[in-house]
């Protein structure tokens, strides 16, 4: 049987690269396009990266989902890192706390057909991405 | 992984073989600004067409990377981006600023041709 979720533990730059390849190989067995399946995997690389710059630690996990007849994957990003406090800020092109780019929040919202992020000052963020399959 | 850097004449290659973590990308960046002084590299080419992903921290790296060679006197091109990769560069709003690019590694050289005479 196929496995529905796949959690990928985060506490190194290696583990970015566990988690959008198994981001990436989930994609590609529900069927999505290459196009769609680097987007998902490019998206997964920054909120993994964020989690590697911003909170040391944390974890992704991949589902294959569905809504109704829609069928998609699903990104959650969660770590227990020190929160954002100014989530308007964080989602502007540009903004960026470390000498990073500052495109990874935003860039991965326009990458996923779904985006949203909770953070706690203190306990941690959480990013949820969709991509429904076309 | 280390990326093997080919020497071909007054040009170097680096022709990356599988996913890269952020170290293997700085690493590659380092050992090819340290190369390029040490056989007196007029060009670097940097292949990446087997790279799944071009996030912002490879494309700012290897942009990094180009502007460190530029300062040594030689030129950059980087070769083989694929065409999903390029759009999700785009959409992310990734550029690789004044770095050369071409198609493959022919194209590459022959680009580093002309501009290096």
């Amino acid at each position: 049987m196929e496995q529905r979720f796949k959690v990928i533990p985060i506490r190194s730059d290696a583990d970015i690269v566990t988690a959008r390849l198994a981001a990436r190989s989930m994609a590609e067995r529900m069927g999505f396009s290459s196009v769609d399946v680097v987007l998902i995997a490019t998206a997964v690389s920054e909120v993994a990266r964020n989690i590697v710059a911003y909170a040391k630690q944390g974890e992704i996990t991949v589902t294959n989902t569905h809504r109704g007849t829609k069928k998609g994957l699903e990104v959650l990003a969660r770590d227990e890192g020190p929160g954002i406090c100014d989530l308007t800020q964080v989602m502007q092109d540009g903004y960026s706390t470390s000498r990073s780019l500052g495109l990874g929040l935003p860039g991965s919202k326009r990458l996923m057909d779904e985006f949203e992020i909770v953070s706690q000052v203190g306990s941690g963020t959480k990013v949820t991405m969709r991509k429904w399959l076309r | 992984m280390r990326t093997p850097i080919l020497k071909q004449g007054k040009y170097l290659i680096a022709s990356i073989q599988s996913a890269l973590t952020d170290q293997d990308l700085m690493n590659l960046r380092d050992d090819l600004a340290a190369q390029v002084s040490k056989y007196r590299a007029h060009g670097v080419i940097i292949d990446v067409t087997v790279l799944d992903v071009m996030d912002s921290f490879a494309t700012r790296t290897l942009r990094d990377l180009a502007q460190m060679v530029r300062l040594r006197g030689a030129e950059t091109v980087i070769v083989g981006i694929q065409p999903e990769v390029a759009f999700a560069m785009v959409q992310l709003g990734l550029e690789l600023g004044n770095v050369a690019t071409a198609l493959d590694l022919e194209e590459g050289l022959t680009l580093l041709h002309q501009r290096t005479q």
